[in-house]
């Protein structure tokens, strides 16, 4: 036999009992040809350029599927930051263009698509404003469309004016989808360091640096990881790290070659492949399973961000040979409501906030998909934003929040979102307040990159 | 272009006999063929080639599952690309 009937029986059993999967083929659209004065004409110039570009998107990726056995679970678009398309128009809400995404995103199939975005890491323009007000009500009329808001960077600091109207826009996203639970705030993300060719929502956009189309391909696989460390227990951690890296090798290598096919077959050049682990609220699917196989005895108690260090690092040494472009944000996702093993572990209170910004340290991305308390301020959102970017800049890494003060909900209530956004535990925040930190407005400014300690 | 077909579940008389009829129906080349039953487990694997077929891999994926289906048996079809990256560097 030309192969190993054990390779083949393995693999076949990673995607029939070990969720392998890759999680989400993303087109990648530039709209910039796409400006004009007048909005009307702008969303229909972005309704046809993505109706265009990304119409064999889904059936080619079906093909794909059936093929070669692979699931892929969703098939999505990012474009580039609605901010920089709309700044010619004349409009002063640019909900318009969120109604043209999403009308774009059921013609051709899609579950979401991002790039409802602006970047304003060193401060506003105009559009970007215009931009940021319409997030609310964009989100709470649409079905498909994530938002995105870039308010630091390494090398520009944190724009603390950003951070603060930020606050008060996911609040205000959550009161507009309060019969969803805030459902809004799960397609809105606040990014410091954002990446260009990220393939996952709801951070997904089409950076300026990127060519005309791209497809981007994120991979998952956190049940094989976790399958794979059940034959090492005991052993010490050499053995554990070098297990992640060959099962990382092996799911990187199919998310390369279904890459590689959708680039062939659509016409467009391969981007990236994202070397990431992406839980599910499957049993059996969760990063935080992992990190328990290890021998942390529930998420969140002392040892997690070690765990999680090591895993983090482990799938990218591993990923990175199968591949030959990584990119997008790599690592390890911890998405509270995604992850049925996290879920666990903030019910029976091993897991908390400040523990969870603790392991942001050390893994992509950030604080993801977490509930509070529906009456928490907006300022203390701000200021929970400006910790997770104040590591992100610290650390040239990307950090995010992704954070659903659920309306109504108190601590230890759940908010039901269904499908891959699973179900939020409410966690408590701190009940001190940080109003006047929040108030002062400006920029902290970029940090030191040399006499680092 | 080579595929490999998978077949397990409870061994029965005639399964060889089924999988390859219908794939010589097909004018699909069996390449290899390797087969165990453990305590009355049957798999077996088959690296095949459809070049000279009319029907692409996909299509014939889903003829191959329904056959499955009626005799009790899981079968995958799967292009030999994704074996030969995941398993060799």
């Amino acid at each position: 036999m030309l192969y190993n009937p054990k390779d083949i029986i393995s693999t076949l059993d990673m995607i029939d009992n070990q969720h392998l999967d890759v999680r989400t083929i993303t087109m990648g659209i530039s709209l910039l040809d796409c400006a004009d004065e007048d909005i009307e004409k702008c969303a229909q110039k972005i309704y046809d350029k993505i109706c265009k570009k990304a119409e064999k998107l889904v059936e080619t990726g079906e093909q794909i599927e059936r093929e070669f056995g692979i699931p892929i679970v969703n098939k999505r678009i990012s474009v580039t930051p609605i901010s920089l398309v709309a700044a010619a128009c004349k409009a002063e809400s640019y909900v318009p263009l969120a109604v043209s995404l999403d009308k774009a995103a059921k013609k051709c199939g899609v579950n979401f698509i991002g790039g409802f975005s602006a970047l304003v890491n060193k401060g506003f323009t105009e559009s970007d404003l215009k931009l940021i007000n319409s997030i609310p009500e964009a989100l709470a009329v649409t079905e498909r469309v994530c938002s995105s808001v870039c308010v630091a960077s390494t090398k520009s600091g944190i724009n603390m004016d950003a951070v603060a109207l930020m606050g008060n826009i996911i609040k205000k996203t959550a009161e507009r989808t309060a019969d969803t639970g805030g459902f809004g705030c799960a397609k809105l993300v606040v990014f410091a360091n954002a990446v260009e060719d990220n393939p996952f929502m709801a951070g997904a956009f089409h950076g300026v640096g990127e060519p005309e189309c791209v497809i981007n391909v994120g991979v998952s696989g956190p049940g094989v990881v976790y399958h794979a460390l059940q034959s090492c227990k005991g052993e010490p951690f050499d053995v554990v790290a070098e297990t992640i890296k060959k099962t990382a090798f092996k799911i990187t290598r199919m998310g390369q070659l279904v890459a590689r096919e959708a680039s062939e077959r659509l016409g467009v050049p391969f981007g990236i492949v994202d070397l990431s682990l992406a839980p599910t609220p499957a049993k059996g699917d969760s990063v935080a399973r992992i990190l328990e196989e290890m021998g942390i005895e529930s998420c969140g108690t002392h040892g997690t961000t070690a765990a999680l260090a090591l895993l983090n690092d482990a799938v990218k040494k591993g990923g990175v040979m199968a591949s030959n472009h990584v990119g997008g944000l790599s690592g390890a996702f911890i998405p509270v409501s995604e992850d049925e093993g996290m879920i666990a572990a903030a019910q029976c209170g091993s897991l908390k906030l400040d523990k969870l910004e603790a392991m942001t340290c050390v893994c992509s991305v950030g604080l993801d998909m977490i509930a509070v308390p529906g009456d928490t301020p907006a300022s203390t959102l701000g200021a929970i934003i400006a910790d997770e970017a104040a590591i992100g800049v610290v650390n040239c890494k990307t950090t995010a929040v992704r954070i659903i003060p659920a309306p109504g909900k108190k601590v230890g209530e759940i908010v039901e979102f269904g499908g891959l956004l699973g179900s939020a535990p409410v966690m408590p925040v701190h009940p001190f307040g940080s109003d006047e930190f929040i108030a002062r407005g400006g920029r902290i400014p970029a940090p030191m990159h040399s006499l680092k300690n | 272009m080579k595929a490999i077909v998978t077949v397990s579940g409870k061994d029965t008389t005639g399964i060889i006999a089924a999988v390859c009829t219908l794939l010589s129906e097909n004018n699909v080349n069996i390449l290899d063929i390797s087969q165990t039953v453990m305590d009355e487990f049957f798999t077996m694997t088959m690296l095949v080639e459809t070049a000279q077929s009319k029907k692409g891999v996909a299509e014939l994926a889903s003829e191959l599952d329904e056959l499955g289906k009626k005799m009790g048996l899981v079968i995958h079809t799967q292009r030999e690309d994704i074996f030969t990256l995941m398993h060799r560097v």
